[in-house]
């Protein structure tokens, strides 16, 4: 895999070369430092360690900071492993937005989507809740519904779709293409939405062999 | 680095710097493009409604065409958009004229803005 990490910096649009106005969100990718190149002989297998994005010193373990220190630099934020990475880069060198992407290419995008706490079925999975509004109903509105039948199976089935925690898992969204990069400020646009809030950390991931 | 702002100052067109306001008889110069030719259509009509600001702002014009309503939405920096051009100034007293949706004929007309020189 080749990629670079980023922060997102929010959404607008832009006219693509057909004159369609498209969404995208903006991203902040790199330049990332490369931290460790692993390899078969002694890791047991061959990968990149890149990390990008600030952090304060006082809140990184010592240990870490001399984990840093090594590729010459100074404590950042997030690290990531580019496993099987075609980059030849060497400890200590800078992963930029031009080593991994070019406008036109289709992405994965990688991050950590908005947690929404505990949510109902309505919300956590489409349903349509019970029956009416009015006629005298009351307190169905949103309710799952009967999540099995009687004496056969005895038992709810596992894998039945039910209430909780909702957002903040990890998400991949696969296939996006990138409308444009500014290498200089190291920003690309990605066509459509991507997992996360404002500020947080996505891992772009080039699909380009 | 406001990055978005600069993302819009880098890829939309700021060449429709024309400020006019909902009320307002526009006249929008339309490209449209028909195979390999490329023809200019006019779209005149009063502006009903102006979202967002800046770069990103978009506005409503609505017409009455062969005595059925017609409303178009336009991005402001569409690169399709050749032209604005104000007809006539309106006096209104609302930012969005959606009543103008209910009202036909003679009732629908926004009055004219008249200057008043001072003294």
């Amino acid at each position: 895999m080749n990629g670079i990490i980023g922060k997102k910096l929010g959404m607008t649009s832009v006219y693509d070369a057909n004159g369609n106005y498209v969404a995208c969100t903006v991203i902040e990718a790199g330049p990332c430092v490369v931290t460790q190149v692993k390899n078969a002989e002694t890791d047991g297998y061959k990968a990149l360690q890149i990390a990008f994005g600030d952090i304060k010193a006082s809140s990184v373990s010592k240990q870490l900071t001399g984990h840093f220190a090594k590729a010459g630099t100074e404590p950042l934020k997030t690290v990531v492993e580019l496993r099987d990475s075609s980059l030849t880069k060497t400890l200590g060198e800078t992963v930029e937005i031009a080593d991994v992407l070019n406008e036109g290419d289709k992405v994965n995008v990688f991050g950590l989507t908005k947690g929404k706490g505990f949510q109902g079925v309505v919300k956590r999975h489409g349903f349509g809740g019970v029956g009416q509004a009015t006629h005298g109903q009351h307190n169905r509105l949103r309710a799952p519904g009967s999540v099995g039948a009687s004496s056969y199976p005895s038992k709810v089935f596992k894998g039945m779709r039910m209430g909780g925690q909702t957002g903040n898992t990890n998400v991949k969204i696969k296939n996006l293409k990138v409308l444009k990069i500014f290498s200089e400020q190291n920003l690309v646009l990605v066509k459509g939405a991507i997992p996360g809030h404002k500020g947080s950390v996505v891992i772009i991931e080039s699909l380009n062999k | 680095m406001d990055a978005i702002k600069f993302v819009n100052e880098q890829t939309l067109a700021s060449n429709n710097n024309i400020d006019f306001a909902p009320g307002d008889n526009v006249e929008i110069s339309y490209r449209i493009i028909e195979g390999a030719k490329e023809r200019i259509q006019i779209f005149r009509g009063d502006v009903i409604q102006i979202k967002g600001h800046g770069l990103t702002k978009s506005f409503t014009v609505r017409k009455i065409s062969n005595g059925v309503g017609v409303e178009r939405i336009f991005p402001i920096s569409s690169p399709s958009i050749a032209g604005i051009r104000i007809v006539k100034k309106g006096r209104v007293r609302r930012a969005r004229l959606y009543y103008l949706r209910n009202l036909v004929g003679k009732a629908a007309r926004i009055k004219e803005k008249t200057s008043f020189a001072k003294g």
